[in-house]
């Protein structure tokens, strides 16, 4: 009961009024940066972290909580209204969720989205809650070669699982661990790759490196790119449900819940998966199979909640293992190490407080969520109709904002622009930008790891494969990277079983994922 | 084996390789063979405190970017690309509008020299004009007017919300 005992603690200390605040503020600006284009959860959090100088760690992080939660949300009204998913989770909810609108149940496809991952989203926080300190119990146990084992199978999940190229995955992590090496070795004190210049000693600051490969680099691919005239969006009154869209609908929120948590929990997850093995269940066991393809509640229920089950899943390894497995998970993990909390397994040890209280505030904000964004969707709609140059703009004019607030160097600027040139050649050339974050943040991380384990281990490498959890580890490590090409062989393609409709439209969309 | 047939045939039959993406392959030759004199230049004489020291690592990555520089750049011939990004406002079927783009970074680099000369009020301000210019707003004075406004408000938010003081530049007394 020790835990449900910090978990009340965490409430008292979310609910006061001006915490509340923060997570309101944190759910608006969420949700408002989920339905806008260009911008998303990562990159406002990116933004945001300057405040992390002058507001207190439990009040940053409730807003956060609400900026994660809120542009899960946000990005569904994107796909519904506009049939244009702005993020690869929320591509099989414009599947159905956009032929609904299509067919005037707009208000219907978002109440089913709002209250799915409301209902979604509050599980899967009860599961977090559940199961993240016993993961943090065990993880503690691990000696440095076992955690060393873990962070590498992170790498290689995010490298080779998600996203369409093993190739082009790796070369994002490589050039995330070069970025990663600038700086002072942290054993020895040698300076590496910093030019010779001291400004560079203490690394090239995470903020500059987020903000310029998600804000500016997006910003200037969407500008070689820019519509002529925006899309069409479908105008919608108060979203609200009949009796009988409840009935069809509760029973997929509950399944896309146990298809999403789990993924999201897993390092190798994401959320296209569950959302993709959410949809075809619900087609099958559907008593109106005609109108999937038409706009079918089921198809919209059971993946926003399957969205939004792995989002609170992805925060399992994060705060239990300190290991991110999403762009905005990374993120807030550099918000922890600005305030000086080092993440990984100690983290429920040292911090219960902090910790307990994010938790929380994830039940507050989501339950501000499904008050706020029910009665506002119709604003949520008009937003969408923001005329581009000032929206991109303003994301640039925010960009150089929230690099030159962190030291108010031009230099960071400078590297600003260097880096988002860089996210530009990689939107253009399909390099995933994932990889190269969690490069960035975990490859410092996996040299002191790898280095302290052979200095216990004498300099032995075999000494890195002497704990049974560091050789499972290794193993399963193995089997994810031979069962794409087992797979290969038995199937031919595995590209096959990912085209959801035989409507050729939506062949094409789902082949540019 | 049957990947290697599909991907002539696909070369063969749909668009000609991508060789822009020489590109990426150049930035790995180069981020790598960097790391390579960063390392083997590095002075010797630090502490010996664990068995690999502090080249072990940048070395191994820089090894790893070659060894992919050189695969990318055999299999680009063969038709091996990207999928380019895609998003609620990119229009795919338009050409790259590379013009646009470079505005947008000579904006910035101006931006860049006159931060602290000016003050970031200004500079910013004019920022953000000249970029909702470039990207096709034509309501010249609007865009000032927004930019201005931006300006001061951030100014003053992170000044007083934040305690950061951003560099007032010429406005140093007036603001």
């Amino acid at each position: 009961m020790e835990n449900f005992d910090w978990l009340l603690q965490g409430f008292a200390e979310a609910a006061t009024p001006m915490n509340l605040l923060y997570a309101a503020i944190g759910v608006l600006l969420g949700t408002a940066v989920g339905v806008l284009p260009g911008i998303g959860p990562a990159m406002t959090v990116a933004l945001l972290l300057p405040i992390t100088y002058n507001v207190s760690p439990s009040a940053a992080f409730i807003m956060f909580a609400g900026i994660f939660y809120g542009g899960m949300y946000g990005g569904s009204t994107t796909s519904i209204l506009l049939n244009t998913p702005g993020e690869s989770s929320s591509v099989i909810t414009a599947l159905e969720g956009n032929k609904m609108a299509k067919a005037g149940r707009a208000a219907q496809a978002l109440a089913t989205a709002a209250i799915g991952s409301f209902v979604a989203g509050a599980i899967g926080t009860a599961l977090l809650a559940a199961f993240a300190p016993a993961v943090s119990r065990f993880a503690v146990t691990l000696g440095a070669p076992s955690y060393l084992a873990i962070m590498l199978f992170a790498l290689v999940a995010v490298t080779a699982v998600l996203g369409s190229s093993k190739m082009r995955g790796l070369i994002s992590l490589l050039l995330g661990l070069a970025i990663g090496v600038v700086g002072i070795d942290s054993l020895t004190g040698q300076p590496r790759a910093t030019f010779g210049m001291p400004l560079l000693s203490d690394g090239i600051d995470i903020v500059v490196i987020a903000v310029a490969v998600f804000a500016l680099g997006e910003a200037l691919w969407v500008a070689a790119h820019l519509r002529r005239r925006p899309a069409e969006v479908i105008p919608v009154g108060r979203p609200w449900m009949g009796k009988e869209d409840w009935k069809r609908s509760w029973k997929p929120w509950l399944r896309g819940t146990a298809y999403g948590f789990p993924f999201g929990a897993l390092p190798a997850g994401g959320a296209e998966l569950p959302t993709f093995l959410s949809y075809i269940t619900e087609k099958k066991l559907t008593k109106h199979p005609e109108e999937f393809g038409k706009g079918a509640i089921e198809g919209v229920a059971g993946p926003e909640a399957a969205n939004n089950a792995s989002a609170a899943g992805t925060l399992v390894p994060m705060l239990s293992l300190g290991l991110p497995t999403n762009a905005t998970a990374a993120v807030m993990l550099t918000a922890f190490v600005s305030y000086g909390i080092q993440p990984g397994p100690t983290l429920f040890d040292k911090e219960p407080l902090l910790i307990w209280t994010l938790i929380a505030s994830l039940f507050i904000g989501n339950f501000l969520l499904l008050a706020l964004n029910l009665p506002l969707a119709p604003l949520w709609a008009k937003l969408l109709r923001t005329p581009r140059p000032y929206l991109y703009a303003g994301i640039l004019f925010f960009a150089t904002l929230g690099a030159f607030a962190v030291n108010l160097q031009p230099l960071d600027l400078v590297l600003l622009l260097v880096f988002g040139l860089m996210g530009l050649m990689m939107r253009r050339f399909g390099l995933p930008v994932l990889p190269l974050i969690i490069g960035v943040i975990l490859g410092p991380r996996v040299e002191r790891q790898l280095r302290q384990s052979l200095q216990l281990g004498g300099g032995d490498w075999l000494s890195l494969f002497k704990e049974p959890v560091a050789i499972g580890t290794y193993i399963v490590m193995a089997l994810l990277l031979l069962a794409p090409l087992v797979l290969r062989l038995m199937h031919r393609s595995e590209e096959s079983l990912l085209i959801v409709e035989d409507d050729t439209d939506q062949k094409q969309k789902a082949g540019k994922l | 084996m049957s990947t290697d047939v599909n991907v002539t045939e696909s070369t063969d039959i749909r668009e000609r390789p991508d060789y822009a993406q020489y590109l990426v392959c150049a930035v790995m030759v180069a981020v790598g063979a960097f790391l390579i004199y960063d390392g083997t230049s590095m002075p010797g004489g630090y502490a010996e405190v664990d068995p690999v020291g502090p080249r072990f690592f940048p070395i191994t990555i820089a090894v790893a970017l070659l060894v992919m520089a050189v695969i990318l750049a055999i299999a680009i011939p063969r038709g091996s690309k990207g999928e380019a990004d895609a998003g609620e406002d990119i229009d795919p079927d338009m050409p790259s509008d590379w013009r646009t783009v470079g505005l947008l970074v000579g904006a910035f680099v101006l931006l860049i020299v006159l931060v602290v000369p000016l003050g970031w009020v200004i500079a910013s301000g004019l920022f953000f004009a000249a970029c909702a210019t470039i990207l096709g707003s034509k309501h010249y004075v609007r865009n000032v007017a927004i930019g201005a406004a931006l300006a001061l408000a951030s100014f003053y938010a992170f000044y007083s919300g934040l305690g950061i003081p951003l560099p007032a530049g010429i406005l140093d007394g007036i603001l």
